[in-house]
């Protein structure tokens, strides 16, 4: 299989970002999935989502580990940097990216079985660490690129198309988000466009760990009946605690909700994050509440999705080792070096 | 009684101690004082893996001569474990000295009829003066070293000077230090026979050389060298890697303005994060480097694959201990050259350095990242225990005032908006070093995507046997130019035409100048030449083939660098006779000697033509 380049022709009609970016700016190469994989479905919403915020796509670092899904990163951003790094360890490659240079944006790609078995202490510490990043798990109950097998998050109970049941208590990748500090944690479906896109767009606006659990199913081995990630199965039990909007500064503010039923979260670009609730009393800025409603749901069998948790002043990694304001990967010999004269002064502390 | 050892600046005195005791510090004043005085000194801290109520030893070699490397045996043995004291006795040169504290009375069967026996009663002196059981124990270390330096004839005002230094901006401190310095070496003085046959006398030996870890030397090579990232997970030896850095960037990499650090240092959750940060880092354009030790090594296999396939600087600072396994963690080997050398699944071969003291630890600490960016692949420095965590005498530091950061092959948004072609692995000169942007560098140009996977020159994805054939390739010739640009070997020639020679490298370096020198004074002439980096330069094939018989000294069971060299080189195994010390204690002259000596006893020594140019 090799890479399939994708004819880029604009047509005059196309519309423009305000960067003068078309939606084709934010594309990759063609996919190489299954047809129907809802992997592409995330895909496209990524780009919907940055063509929408007027991201300049070179700003923009994408990184993955190993799967169907870490391989989607080809598929989008072809304008951007992207790496492919190894199997459940995305998250300390990303985290050193971050560290070199903390004015681009970092979108860390990964599946279940990347980030919930094999990656899992990854995950955890780099979400522990407050990386300013959204880091999106492509949740298909499986994995998908070895055939098939149970992975960390499918559900006790939830057969597999050969038909053997599992019999493993699963990881909930959300709650353990929640616990470990995440400053931003979505749930969402690759088969809700309108509730993925603004989810994505507000996780790639915040300045912390943001932390999206976006299920998707796989139509090669895992959306069976019997299955509790097939899009039957997650359409049925799907269940949105608020809906979200993402507004940009230069867009009119119009009303079309009574007062009370929005929140809205003022981004420090002047971008706003409106959230409307939709299960009543689910306030997404009460982290153990959100820990709580998510048991709750959880044991009656629904999927909870939405934004689920949002701390509005995020202290991010960089904040926590008060690094300079300049890149460290932009410092230059002077910054870096202690120079000639200062060995001096060190050989006579040394005698 | 028991004849006395004589010597003048020519002994080695042990001290058992028991860890967690605050005696390092007493010690580090003892070996200090010496050096002060113009005597080389070399300590060592041999330490078992526990944190308090274990034995602890420090090693004290005295040579007016400058033979750094350990000696063997033991002149002076200053005898405060008393769990350690039969197998401390036992060490003791017939005629030796024991110094031991005198408080309790010992049964005569404690003690040989071969050793001078010197008591000092510490324990009650201290409980005479000092209340404050934390002071009793810190003072009777500061009392022994006022003892001792009666009985070796260290000046006191050397002491005196160094424990001022030492509590500068503590001051408060200096004056019952200094009394209780006087109180050991007073009381020496009035009861016991000062000298001992073994003593110290001023000299001018030492010159400009400075005294330090080659650890902290190491860091600061990586500060110099401009690395902002550090990622490590503790370990023994390597820990204090990692610490130094922190230290030193305190220092030198704070923004005076806003005390922000030019610098992010991260304690990672184990040693795959460490590395998949580095990696992460240096990808990004910063330098980025870890520091570990051989378990260390194990975990990041994987990585290391990917950095040298993907083709991304990383450097490793590998401070070598006693494998495999967790194997012998506080004691020394070189033992992890071909896990290192060879890291990682599938066809890798990577850049090792190696230095053979802290001089060279911060050279190379330096220059392991001008490599690291110039040949975008990993560079392993090869610390070990022995030069990492002791304080060892050597040249002073040293740094060219014009001397740039090499930041290798970058492509810049300049390049890019010029019209340069670029392919992430295009190789357009040669060299087998190809391009590279920097993420977030140009709007629509240099973008690319990094990936463990096969990929062809454009670094698009492909599976074609051609393109990974070519890439593959393509990395062995980057290996070849690697080979003129890490350090060369240092070539010692014998006073006479030799057949014979002998390789050597890192730690092994005083024991060995010594072990040629004395050699030399049975008329054992051999060439030696000291191997500083993999792959391995033209000369070290040119001086095997140049002599009939190379010996190889090193510091682990399997001859691991002579492994490397038979597979790289293409040389007969017949060629080079393994010397190897393994047990974990640093090798000496007397081994190296021993080893050469034995396996020539039945060859030509005689000296022919000269044999290397
Ligand atoms: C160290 C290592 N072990 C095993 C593999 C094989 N492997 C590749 S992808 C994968 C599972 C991927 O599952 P997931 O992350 O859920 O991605 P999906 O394909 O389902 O999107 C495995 C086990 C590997 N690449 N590396
Ligand atoms: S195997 Fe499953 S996860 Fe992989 S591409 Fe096909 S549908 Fe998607
Ligand atoms: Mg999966």
């Amino acid at each position: 299989m090799t890479y399939l380049p994708k004819p880029r022709f604009r047509h005059p009609d196309l519309p423009t970002n305000a960067l003068g970016f078309t939606r084709r700016d934010y594309e990759g190469a063609v996919s190489t999935l299954c047809a129907g994989c809802g992997h592409d479905s995330i895909s496209a919403a990524i780009i919907q989502a940055c063509f929408e915020l007027d991201l300049p796509p070179h700003r923009i670092a994408k990184l993955s580990g190993i799967g169907c899904s870490s391989k989607t990163p080809t598929y989008f951003l072809g304008a951007s940097h992207g790496f492919n790094s190894v199997h459940g360890r995305m998250p300390s490659v990303l985290t050193g990216a971050n560290l070199a240079n903390k004015d681009l944006i970092y979108l860390g790609v990964s599946g279940d079985g990347d980030s919930a078995s094999i990656g899992l202490g990854q995950f955890a510490h780099s979400i522990r660490r407050g990386v300013n990043m959204l880091y999106i798990v492509e949740n298909n109950g499986v994995y998908g690129l070895t055939k098939g097998q149970f992975s960390a998050t499918s559900d006790r109970g939830s057969k597999s198309k050969k038909g053997v049941v599992n019999t493993d208590e699963p990881i909930d990748m959300v709650s353990m988000a929640l616990q470990l500090g995440a400053t931003f944690v979505g749930r969402s479906f690759s088969g809700d466009k309108t509730q993925l896109v603004p989810l994505i767009k507000a996780g790639l606006l915040h300045k912390g760990a943001a932390f999206i659990d976006c299920i998707s199913p796989c139509v090669a081995f895992n959306n069976h009946e019997g299955s509790t990630r097939s899009f039957d199965y997650v359409r049925a039990h799907n269940e949105a605690v608020n809906r979200l909007d993402v507004i940009l500064p230069r867009a009119e503010i119009t009303t079309d909700y009574e007062p009370g039923e929005t929140v809205d979260v003022k981004q420090h670009d002047g971008k706003i994050i409106r959230l409307r609730k939709v299960a009543k009393d689910y306030d997404a800025s009460d982290r153990i509440g959100a820990m709580t409603h998510l048991q709750q749901k959880q044991a009656a069998g629904e999927i909870v999705t939405g934004l689920l948790y949002l701390d509005e002043e995020p202290v991010d990694l960089h904040e926590a080792l008060k690094t300079v304001d300049r890149p460290l990967n932009m410092l230059e010999d002077d910054d870096l070096c202690p120079g000639a004269a200062e060995i001096a002064k060190i050989n006579d502390s040394l005698r | 009684m028991p004849q006395r050892l004589e010597a003048i600046n020519d002994f080695v005195v042990k001290f058992a101690n028991v860890n967690g005791s605050g005696s390092a510090s007493a010690n580090q004043l003892f070996a200090k004082a010496i050096l002060r005085m113009g005597v080389p000194a070399t300590p060592r801290n041999i330490f078992p893996s526990n944190i308090q109520g274990l034995p602890t030893w420090y090693e004290v070699r005295v040579s007016e001569k400058g033979y750094l490397g350990a000696r063997g045996g033991v002149d002076l043995v200053v005898a405060m474990n008393p769990q350690t004291w039969d197998a401390d006795l036992k060490e003791i040169e017939p005629g030796g000295y024991l110094f031991y504290d005198s408080s309790k009375p010992m049964p005569a069967s404690k003690f040989r009829a071969d050793v001078n026996v010197v008591g000092v009663p510490l324990t009650e002196m201290c409980n005479r003066t000092y209340s404050d059981p934390r002071q009793r124990q810190l003072f009777r270390n500061i009392i022994y070293v006022g003892a001792l330096s009666a009985l070796l004839q260290i000046e006191p005002e050397v002491v005196e000077k160094l424990l001022a230094e030492q509590f500068r901006g503590k001051d408060k401190l200096i004056a019952p230090n200094v009394k209780a310095f006087h109180m050991g070496r007073d009381w020496a003085l009035e009861n016991l026979q000062c000298p001992l046959g073994i003593k110290l006398e001023r000299r001018d030996a030492i010159g400009d050389m400075i005294f330090l870890e080659g650890n902290s030397a190491a860091a600061l090579g990586a500060v110099y060298g401009g690395a902002s990232v550090c990622a490590w997970y503790p370990i023994t030896p390597s820990s204090s890697v990692a610490e130094a850095f922190e230290k030193h960037c305190r220092r030198y990499r704070t923004d005076k303005a806003t005390g922000k650090g030019r610098y992010a240092i991260v304690q990672a959750e184990d040693e795959l994060a460490s590395i998949g940060m580095v990696i992460g880092a240096a990808w990004n354009g910063a330098r980025a480097f870890t520091a570990t030790s051989g378990p260390g090594i194990s975990l990041m296999q994987e990585f290391l694959g990917l950095a040298y396939f993907a083709e991304i600087p990383a450097v490793i600072i590998d401070v070598q201990r006693g494998g495999p396994s967790t194997g012998m963690p506080t004691r020394n080997q070189q033992s992890d050259v071909l896990v290192c050398a060879y890291a990682s699944h599938g066809d890798t071969k990577h850049v090792l350095l190696f230095p053979e003291d802290p001089k060279e630890c911060f050279d190379f600490g330096a220059l392991a990242f001008d490599l690291a960016d110039r040949l975008q692949t990993p560079i392993f420095v090869m610390l070990e225990l022995e030069i990492g965590m002791n304080d060892r005498l050597c040249k002073p530091l040293a740094w060219d005032a014009n001397r740039k950061l090499d930041r290798g092959k970058v492509m810049t948004a300049a390049d890019l908006e010029a019209g340069k072609l670029f392919g992430r692995y295009l190789d357009v000169d040669g060299d087998g070093i190809t391009y590279r942007t920097y993420p977030g560098t140009h709007p629509t140009k240099g973008a690319f995507f990094t990936r463990g996977t096969t990929k062809d020159r454009m670094a698009r994805y492909s599976e074609e046997g051609p393109d990974y054939v070519e890439n593959m390739d393509r990395l062995l010739k980057k290996f070849a130019t690697a080979k003129k640009l890490v350090p060369a070997p240092i070539l010692r020639e014998a006073k006479q035409p030799t057949k014979f020679g002998v390789l050597y490298y890192g730690s092994t370096s005083p024991a060995m100048v010594e072990a040629l020198d004395t050699l030399e004074t049975r008329n054992i002439h051999l060439n030696a030449m000291r191997v500083r980096g993999f792959p391995f330069a033209q000369e070290v094939e040119d001086f095997i083939a140049a002599h009939d018989r190379v010996f190889l000294v090193e510091q682990n069971r399997d001859a691991q660098l002579r492994t490397l060299l038979i597979n790289e080189c293409g040389i007969d195994p017949a060629r080079i006779v393994p010397v190897l010390n393994y047990d974990g204690n640093p090798i000496t002259a007397r081994f190296i000697i021993g080893g050469i000596a034995e396996r020539l006893a039945g060859a030509n020594v005689t000296p022919l033509r000269k044999a290397v140019p």
